[in-house]
This record gives structure tokens, C-alpha cells and sequence, in this order.
């Protein structure tokens, strides 16, 4: 095997760097369009989901938020930042450090008529709800002869590349795109945190809503990049290209952004696809790319192994089969529980990783 | 070494370990110093006749089961008193969670019992809607419901702190607001609407309960502990209040503790009646506590009082009590009451292999319904028993009826209902999935 250099990021500042409170400068990629200014200045993807609390819970007084340290002190990353003051405690609820309390106190709320909408503080800490939301919240409906509804949105901010400590880096989405009854979103620019958290709380069905935290202080507009405003269960085409798709989404939409502009300097011709949704997976859209590629590489933080890379591969395989010209690669984590922060760069799919597995796509 | 108290031990308390009691086993009143009885004869010669109903459907349930007819059937036998008292104290405006055995609550709230041979007969795994009965469905993951409870507790908060600051002229967004999609999911008490289950509106309040004379009990007597007394003159600030039940083995849950400090920590208003039959499956209570359940309500921060649950006077007082004081804005209350599960976990248990005969001979002589016939005698005669007996008999023979009528769900109906906002990946499941079937009807 020959020694291989390691491309640089076209882009600056976007996987080496963890997460910093200092604000990224605006990314590049970002929604190309004219909009109003206010909509149109750039703001963090922190801020951008907490206007979308606001203004949602100012359009609709059902909507309660509960979770631990989202009142006082704002959420730990900030996110509720200020709508407790605006709202009060009744509406913007401290809750007991008790993750199944938080979804299960959610449920009986929207059995009341709320619009709960929950934090998990970090994507480690959602398993002491893991039960109520597998057991309880994705199968109340249909328990219940289609009786109940449960609007519920539960935001879970997860990936790694902050340098934390154990449980504060993981990607779980896989268990619950797995579980019929949830829709799960996630998104990766700061309009679309806007818009797909409001569709969430809008919606009547439970939503968990995994938030890319390396992302939180990346920038861009809040206004939709689409008019109207793209449908929740839909992926989007955010970089067009005609020789492979990367089908990416939340933290990796960036990376393979990245890659797409260091493979365009080399003259390949990259796609690049943000899934948004998780549950369900917009189909149309992502065979529609692969057909007129032809290649396609899913990217994700979480283990490969069984992970949303592997239904990605399978059904893509099944519905494009004679439109393949390589198969569907997987670049993601390793079967290895998420390593101490010192070691995160090794494992997490960075830009040298995702052209590796396109190259090996060219390779066929 | 950790001795753990012998099962044998444990289900043979002597008489002052039954907690509140207010009639005794023979049928005689009893006084409590905290409790007065809440049933005068009429009260108590329906709660006879729902009793006696429960135990027969229950035991129609068993033989259907044994005869394939159900998949699985979940007896309550020995624990009427505990579920039919702790029912009729509810209002139709309160909420409440059941957990798998209550179908005698159930049928008080006037879900048909046919609904729960629905469930076990393998049609649906719920099936009722809630606001129909104010009764949630059939939670079979142990202690989730207790959650549920407290967070529709704290929604009943939330109401009257958005009629509150709404102010008076506001007052009634709430109602409003009820009247609305949103709301759907609440409302529309129905009790006792479907004539099969007209068995007369809930004791609970009535004034005639309180001054008239009551077969049992003294004067209200408030000495005591605090928050300790039937609270006659404190006034609801909450339009509702909610009731979760749970067993002695979902009191080592998580969630059943989660809920706990929950309730605490909001002042919800929410009635624990935890149902201490002695044996989640063939575990006994004594591997669940070291010490009667009713006293870690302390730990949390609220009164815990046990209950003979076999005694449906006391029970009811008791729960009457709680739900008051969760009305009133005092917070929760844990209710345990103390009986026996005198048949099998489920049909498919064996309690011979871990129960000591002797124990159910002793709890026999303690049975529920026995004791209130005792108590009615004086004041009922023969034929009135015959009467609740046939009609009891006749409500288990339609049951049978009902059941075995039953008629299965159309093959995809598990599509139905998996989310509001139904997916093209399920419409396009479904589709495949009829395909295939018909692709065999050539």
C-alpha cells in the first residue's frame, strides 16, 4: 500500500476545530437566495432552534418545554436561552434530573392536551427514557385505536467532535428510526433547524429531533432555502453533481460538503445529499440522485455496523440495482464504543475518509 | 447475609398490619380515629352488586381462556374491594391510569367488558379511547403509566394556572380550549351512558353520603397527622384529579420512584393506589420492601397510608381522602392497599410451585365480597342476594355472548393507526402487503 497524503478541507474551520461558544464564521454552502434581512443575517444553529421555540410557543400556548436545565439556566448549550423569563415556569419547566420522567410526564401531558416538547441534555443520557419512549410514546396511538395523539417532540442534541467525556459524543438515531410510531428528524444548517423544529412541535405525531452539536455555533440565514419551505420528510439535494452522491445528514452534511468542494478541485463532480429526516427516509429523492450518478456513499458518526447506512445500502441496492456502477459505500463510526476525546479525530468520518470511499466508488 | 422475610411470613400479618379498616371480616363496623366510612346501605349494596359482577366476569374471563377463547386473561380475584372502592371515589371529571388488572375499575368506569376480552382475546392491544371513560389504556410495561399520570397531573395544573392568569374574564379558556382539536384527547365523560353498565352514578360527594346515616364510621374526626383527615371543607382549586394504579412489584420500578419525587416536587395531583396483592408473579412482596410500602411515601415527601383492600368501606374513604386533598391542591397521596392475588399471576402461572396453600385458606376467610354480604344481611334479605347473584351471572353469560362474537381484525389492520400523519413508506407497505395476500387468491 503506498503512502497517501491527506487532502485539505477546502473550506476552513469545519472537522478539525471541536465546537467552540466562539461564533464560526459563516459557512459557505449556506442557502443562495434573497430573502428579507432580519431572515437573511446569519445566526448560530443554537439560536436558530431557540427562535423556533419562541415563536412557537407564542403561536401556541400548548406547548410546554420541559427538561433538565433548560429554565434558568437556559439549556446547557443555550438553546432555551431566555424562555423561561419570556414565558414563565409553568410553560418552560425545570424538571428533575429523571430522563423517564421527562418523556413519561410528556406523555400524560399530551394525553391533556399539551404540545410537550422535551430535552434530553445529551445524546448518552436518552436511555433511562429509552422505554418510555420505545414502549409508551411511538405505540400510544395505536394502543389506543387511533384515539390519542401524541404530539411530542423530544430534542436531543448528539454526534461528537466537542471533546467531552463519555456518553456526550454518541449517535443513537438508528434505535429509534428503527422503532415504528417516531419520526426523526435532524437537522444540519441553521434555516433548517429553524424550520424542521417547528414542523416538529407542529406536528401530531412524536418526533425525536437529534440536534448536531459541533454544529451549534455554525451560521447561516433562518429564512427556508426553499419557497415554500421543504416538507419535513423530505431530503434535500443541497450541493448538486453528476459522478457520486454522498447521502449524508446533521454533522456529516458539513464534512461531505467539504469533501465535495476538495473532490471538485480535483475534477469530480460530487452530490450531496441532507437526508433531514431519518423516519422515514425520503426515497424518491435519494434513488432519484442515485440514478443519475450512479455512485453513492451514506456518511454517518453512528457505528456502521446495523446503523441507517446499512437500510440505506440495502434499499438503494434493491431499487437501483441496475443503475449501480459500484456499491452503495458506508463511511461512518467504528464497532467500538465512541473513544475518550483524544482519539475522536481518529474515529469520526472526516473529509480524507469520505474521498477515500469515493475513490474506492471510482474503483469498481 | 441479607435475610429476606419468608413469602409465609409476610401474607399473614396480624390484623392491625391491614392499615385503614372500617368494616371488619365478619361484617361488623369498625372505627377509625382518621377515616370515617363514606357508604351508607345503598352505597354499599351497589358496590355488593359490582363486586359480585367483577368476580363472576372475571371467573367467565378464566374459563374462556382455559377454552382458547382468549389468548391470555389476567384474574382479579381477591382484589374487588380494592378496585371497585377506589373507583367509585373517583369523579367522572378525574383521570384515571390503570395498570393491567383493574378491569373491574374499568367497568365501573363504564368501558363494556366485552372491550377488555378485545384486548386479551388478541384483537387489539388497547382499544378503548381514553376520553371516552377518562381511563387510559392497559399499561403492560410495569410503573410507565405512573408517569403518565403525573404528567397528566401537572397538565390539570396547567389548566387552572392558564385560567388564572388568563383572569376572570378568561377563565374559561381552558373549557374552551377542551372544546378544540387540541383537547380532543380529554372530556366527554360518558359513565354509565351505555346501559349495560348503568349501575348508577359514582358515590363519591354525594351530601346524602356525608349526613345521612352511614351503616358504618363515626364523626369526622381531624386529630392526627397532618394532612391526615377527610378534608370536608377545603374547596377544589383543581376541576380534576388523577388516579394511577400500580402493583407491589412496580414499586421497585424506576419509574414508579421517578414519578414519585415528580408528583413531590409539583404538589401534582395524583392518587398512587398501589394494589399490594403480595406476589408480582412468584416474587413476594417481602423481596420488593423491607417495609410496609405505604411508608416510602415519606421519603418523598407526601402521606402514604395503608388500606385494608379488602375492605371496600375503607378503601373508599381512603381514596375519597386522597383524591379531596389532590383536589384541593395538597399534592399526592400513596395509598397501598393490602390484600391478596388469590388466583394465578395470569392464566399461564402456576401459583402452586411458589404459594403456601395455607396462606390462601387464611385469605379466604378475609374474602371482599364475603364480608359486605356479612355486613348487608342484617338489612337485606335472601331474595335481594339471589338477585344480585342472577344478575351477575346473566352480565358474565352476555359476556360470553359478546366474546365469542368477537370477530377478528381485517388482516392489515396493523397498519392502522401507527402515526396521525401516516408515511408514503407505510402506505407503500400496506400496498405490498395486500398484494401478497392477494397474489394467493388467484
Amino acid at each position: 500500500m503506498s503512502m497517501r497524503t491527506l487532502r485539505p478541507a477546502a473550506v476552513p474551520g469545519t472537522i478539525a476545530a471541536p465546537v467552540s461558544p466562539a461564533p464560526a464564521p459563516a459557512a459557505a454552502g449556506a442557502p443562495e437566495h434573497a430573502a428579507a434581512e432580519d431572515a437573511a443575517r446569519p445566526v448560530a444553529l443554537a439560536k436558530a432552534l431557540g427562535a423556533a421555540l419562541r415563536d412557537a410557543m407564542a403561536a401556541d400556548e400548548r406547548i410546554v418545554l420541559l427538561g433538565e436545565d433548560v429554565g434558568r439556566l437556559g439549556g446547557v448549550f443555550r438553546v432555551t436561552d431566555g424562555l423561561q423569563r419570556e414565558f414563565g415556569e409553568a410553560r418552560v419547566i425545570d424538571s428533575p434530573l429523571s430522563e423517564s420522567g421527562i418523556v413519561g410526564a410528556a406523555i400524560g401531558l399530551a394525553m391533556r392536551g399539551y404540545r410537550p416538547v422535551c430535552e434530553i441534555q445529551f445524546d448518552g443520557f436518552v436511555y433511562p427514557a429509552f422505554d418510555q419512549i420505545v414502549t409508551q410514546l411511538s405505540r400510544l396511538r395505536q394502543r389506543s385505536g387511533g384515539a390519542l395523539r401524541m404530539p411530542v417532540t423530544i430534542r436531543i442534541p448528539y454526534g461528537g467532535g466537542i471533546g467531552a467525556v463519555e456518553h456526550h459524543s454518541e449517535s443513537p438515531e438508528a434505535y429509534f428510526a428503527h422503532t415504528p410510531g417516531l419520526r426523526v428528524l435532524t437537522p444540519s444548517t441553521a434555516a433548517d433547524g429553524y424550520l424542521l423544529l417547528r414542523q416538529a412541535v407542529a406536528c401530531d405525531d412524536p418526533v425525536i429531533f437529534f440536534e448536531p452539536k459541533r454544529r451549534y455555533w455554525e451560521r447561516g440565514p433562518l429564512t427556508p432555502a426553499e419557497d415554500p419551505p421543504l416538507p419535513m420528510e423530505r431530503a434535500r439535494v443541497t450541493r448538486p453533481g453528476s459522478d457520486v452522491t454522498l447521502l449524508a445528514y446533521g454533522p456529516t452534511v458539513r464534512t461531505c460538503l467539504d469533501a465535495a468542494a476538495a473532490a471538485a478541485a480535483e475534477g469530480r463532480s460530487v452530490e450531496v445529499v441532507d437526508l433531514r429526516s431519518l423516519a422515514p427516509l425520503d426515497w424518491p429523492t435519494m434513488t432519484a440522485s442515485l440514478r443519475r450518478t450512479g455512485r453513492a456513499v451514506v456518511v454517518h458518526e453512528a457505528p456502521v455496523v446495523a446503523g441507517l447506512g446499512a437500510e440505506i445500502a440495502a434499499r438503494l441496492t434493491e431499487e437501483c440495482f441496475y443503475h449501480l456502477e459500484a456499491p452503495v459505500g458506508r463511511v461512518g463510526g467504528y464497532h467500538v464504543p465512541y473513544p475518550p476525546a483524544r482519539l475522536e479525530k481518529e474515529y469520526l468520518p472526516d473529509l480524507d475518509r469520505v474521498l477515500d470511499a469515493v475513490d474506492r466508488a471510482f474503483g469498481h | 447475609m441479607v435475610r429476606y422475610v419468608a413469602s409465609d411470613e409476610l401474607s399473614d400479618p396480624p390484623p392491625a398490619e391491614h392499615g385503614v379498616r372500617l368494616l371488619n371480616p365478619d361484617g361488623t363496623p369498625r372505627a377509625h380515629p382518621e377515616f370515617d366510612a363514606l357508604l351508607d346501605v345503598e352505597d354499599l349494596k351497589s358496590c355488593y352488586g359490582a363486586m359480585l359482577r367483577a368476580r363472576h366476569l372475571d371467573d367467565a374471563a378464566t374459563t374462556l381462556q382455559r377454552q382458547g377463547e382468549l389468548a391470555l386473561w389476567i384474574p382479579l380475584r381477591g382484589q374487588e374491594a380494592a378496585q371497585v372502592g377506589s373507583v367509585r371515589a373517583a369523579a367522572p371529571a378525574d383521570f384515571l391510569f390503570p395498570s393491567y388488572r383493574e378491569h373491574a375499575v374499568a367497568w365501573e368506569r363504564g368501558l363494556p367488558p366485552v372491550e377488555v376480552m378485545r384486548l386479551l382475546r388478541g384483537i387489539t392491544h388497547g382499544g378503548w379511547d381514553p376520553a371516552a371513560y377518562n381511563l387510559a389504556n392497559y399499561a403492560l410495561v410495569l410503573a410507565t403509566q405512573t408517569l403518565h399520570a403525573v404528567g397528566y397531573a401537572l397538565g390539570i395544573q396547567l389548566d387552572a394556572e392558564r385560567a388564572r392568569s388568563a383572569g376572570p374574564g378568561m377563565a374559561a379558556v381552558a373549557t374552551v380550549a377542551a372544546a378544540t382539536e387540541g383537547r380532543a384527547n380529554i372530556g366527554r365523560p360518558t359513565i354509565g351512558s351505555d346501559p349495560e353498565n348503568a349501575r348508577g352514578a359514582p358515590a363519591r360527594g354525594h351530601p346524602e353520603n356525608i349526613v345521612g346515616p352511614p351503616i358504618v364510621g363515626r364523626p369526622t374526626n381531624t386529630v392526627g397527622l397532618p394532612n391526615v383527615g377527610r378534608p370536608t371543607n377545603l374547596g377544589d382549586v383543581l376541576d380534576a384529579a388523577v388516579v394511577v394504579y400500580l402493583g407491589d412489584g412496580a414499586m421497585s420500578q424506576g419509574d414508579a420512584n421517578e414519578a414519585f419525587v415528580w408528583a413531590a416536587s409539583f404538589n401534582a395531583p395524583v392518587v398512587f393506589f398501589c394494589t399490594n396483592n403480595q406476589w408480582a408473579i412468584s416474587t413476594p412482596a417481602a423481596r420488593q420492601a423491607r417495609v410496609p410500602l405505604a411508608e416510602r411515601a415519606a421519603g418523598f415527601g407526601f402521606p402514604g397510608v395503608r388500606v385494608d383492600g379488602n375492605d371496600v368501606v375503607a378503601v373508599h374513604a381512603v381514596t375519597t381522602w386522597a383524591l379531596e386533598r389532590a383536589r384541593a391542591g395538597a399534592g399526592p397521596t400513596l395509598i397501598e392497599a393490602y390484600t391478596y392475588r388469590m388466583g394465578p399471576h395470569t392464566t399461564s402461572d402456576d401459583p402452586t410451585r411458589y404459594q403456601p396453600a395455607e396462606a390462601l385458606d387464611r385469605w379466604r376467610a378475609l374474602d371482599p365480597i364475603d364480608r359486605v354480604a356479612r355486613a348487608l344481611a342484617p338489612v337485606c334479605d335472601p331474595g335481594w342476594f339471589d338477585e344480585r347473584l342472577a344478575e351477575a351471572r346473566a352480565t358474565a353469560t352476555r359476556l360470553r355472548a359478546q366474546t365469542l362474537a368477537l370477530a377478528d381484525p381485517p388482516p392489515d389492520a396493523f397498519f392502522d393507526e401507527v402515526l396521525v400523519t401516516e408515511t408514503d413508506e407505510g402506505r407503500a407497505q400496506r400496498a405490498a402487503f395486500r398484494e401478497y395476500r392477494e397474489s394467493f387468491q388467484v
